[in-house]
């Protein structure tokens, strides 16, 4: 079953000094359950399909579906993760604060459970009475990965959500991520313009084109739901794939092996 | 940590100032018998804070202030609220609000005694009127301020106009709004007294100023009394600062732990 069915979709800004179309006929589905990457050039339009999915912006032409039903203004069961986390968490909030803020129709005690147990699978149990400063920045994405999960969300939304961390703390939290999708059956469509990381992470790889964004590949990775850091990356189909990605986004025919 | 030793450090201004003025007083570096000097007022206040008519009219000034103060805030936050998120409101109230602001509120002392009288209400309506704008622009300028990640990210999570209000901008404004009542106290607190100082018959700090200073034998008091509504100014405000600080540790400015 299609969790995600994206049909036609464009976006055009109209501005002062003209317009400017960022995403155009896009055509794409999320099965129940995966996780999608979608990897294009800097400035390609990939936050604008984002928002799009989100309900945060209104596209100028075709329509996103969510479990089959259209989406009208910012869908119920959906959850974004920002790249930029020290701008998405509420400083004014402590963690567990943070990660209850969208569980308000929840009893009090209901909302609790719930951040216990993601700030757990995060790793961050003890962190709850923290704020948000007083955290690194792998740590505060953590939260905001938290705050999500808690959301239980039906798709998870992730816009370059590891771009700001150094290397390191990069690699751990695209470990949490798969760890916790394998735990929780999230599905996720994340977008990103590292070409490594959307093969390492994806059960699928969407190509985008140079603005406007289209499509210009799906690239099934079969590298098996459990990966690691070393010996996946160092894999043979690892690397064809990414040696694939990266032509593809060279705008070249692909021409591997 | 650091405040220990910054307390001293903070006062040095204040007691070189204490100095100068001695000094002056002392000397004839300022003409005439009226600028007492310190060593006479300070003592001359601790002695009047003793005098209950007096402590009664300090604390009918502080009490105005305040009530001025709270007025103000139930005014110009909802305001500022209103202004900083409904565009069309902004644009047919700014014009109004640019017009009145300048006007001094002691330039309407007169107009507030002939239409109200001496009572209180004549300098708390007064107060008000000067205490608003550092609140209500500071409430509507720090709206503006919302971070719009912070925004999107509750919208994404469902958050309807009036939640991004009380959950969002309210919260992210806080800091900036305390800010404008500290401001405002030290404006509540001037047009109290300037008021008192018209209004005679009236209880207050200003009154007793004005009374002591016929006929100038008494500077002393004047200048006791003008003395205790620095301080009082001074008390507020570090007050305030500490409280913004306790309660706004967030909004300090510092990079990402580590």
């Amino acid at each position: 079953m299609n969790m995600l069915e994206v049909d036609g979709l464009g976006h055009t800004y109209k501005g002062k000094d003209g317009s400017h179309t960022a995403i155009d006929g896009l055509d794409f589905t999320v099965g129940a359950g995966e996780l999608v990457c979608v990897v294009g050039p800097s400035g390609c339009g990939k936050s604008t399909l984002l928002r799009t999915i989100a309900g945060l912006i209104r596209p100028s032409r075709g329509t996103v579906s969510l479990h089959g039903t259209k989406v009208d203004g910012v869908p119920r069961d959906l959850a974004v993760v920002f790249q930029d986390y020290s701008r998405s968490l509420f400083p004014w909030l402590s963690v567990t604060r943070n990660v209850e803020f969208p569980l308000r129709s929840l009893s009090r005690t209901e909302r609790e459970a719930r951040a216990v147990e993601a700030l757990a699978a995060v790793g961050l149990a003890a962190a709850g009475k923290k704020y948000p400063w007083q955290l690194s920045g792998g740590m505060q994405q953590r939260v905001a990965i938290a705050r999500a999960l808690a959301y239980r969300p039906s798709l998870l939304l992730m816009d370059e959500p590891f771009a700001s961390v150094d290397a390191q703390t990069r690699f751990e939290l695209e470990d949490l991520l798969l760890r916790i999708r394998r735990e929780q059956d999230t599905t996720v469509l994340l977008v990103t313009h590292d070409i490594d990381e959307s093969v390492y992470l994806g059960d699928r790889v969407l190509v985008l084109s140079k603005s406007p964004a289209t499509v210009v590949a799906h690239l099934d990775v079969p590298l098996g739901p459990v990966r690691d850091q070393i010996g996946t990356r160092a894999s043979e189909d690892f690397v064809e794939l990414r040696a694939k990605v990266a032509g593809l986004l060279q705008g070249g025919p692909v021409s591997v092996r | 940590m650091s405040g220990a030793p910054r307390v001293p450090a903070s006062l040095i201004g204040l007691a070189g100032f204490f100095a100068i003025w001695e000094v002056a007083s002392r000397t004839d570096l300022v003409p005439g018998y009226y600028l007492r000097p310190p060593s006479v007022v300070l003592p001359k206040m601790v002695t009047l804070l003793g005098d209950p008519a007096f402590v009664r009219a300090v604390v009918a000034t502080l009490v105005a202030t305040l009530l001025a103060l709270v007025i103000a805030v139930l005014i110009a936050v909802p305001a500022g609220l209103v202004l900083g998120s409904v565009p069309p409101v902004r644009r047919a109230v700014m014009t109004l609000v640019e017009f009145l602001r300048p006007i001094p509120s002691v330039a309407l002392i007169p107009l507030a005694l002939l239409t109200f009288g001496t009572g209180p209400d004549t300098k708390i309506t007064l107060a008000v009127y000067g205490a608003l704008w550092p609140i209500l622009f500071n409430t509507m300028y720090a709206l503006d301020e919302v971070d719009p990640l912070h925004v999107e990210t509750a919208r994404a999570f469902g958050t309807g106009r009036l939640g991004l209000l009380r959950r969002v901008a309210l919260p992210s404004a806080a800091p900036f709004v305390l800010t404008g009542v500290r401001l405002s106290f030290a404006i509540a607190l001037a047009v109290v007294i300037s008021t008192e100082l018209f209004s005679g018959g009236t209880i207050g700090l200003g009154q007793v100023v004005n009374v002591a200073s016929g006929g100038g034998f008494n500077m002393d008091t004047v200048l006791a009394g003008t003395v205790l509504a620095g301080l009082v100014g001074y008390g507020a405000n570090a007050g305030l600062e500490w409280l913004h600080r306790r309660a706004f540790a967030w909004s300090q400015p510092r990079g990402d732990a580590e």
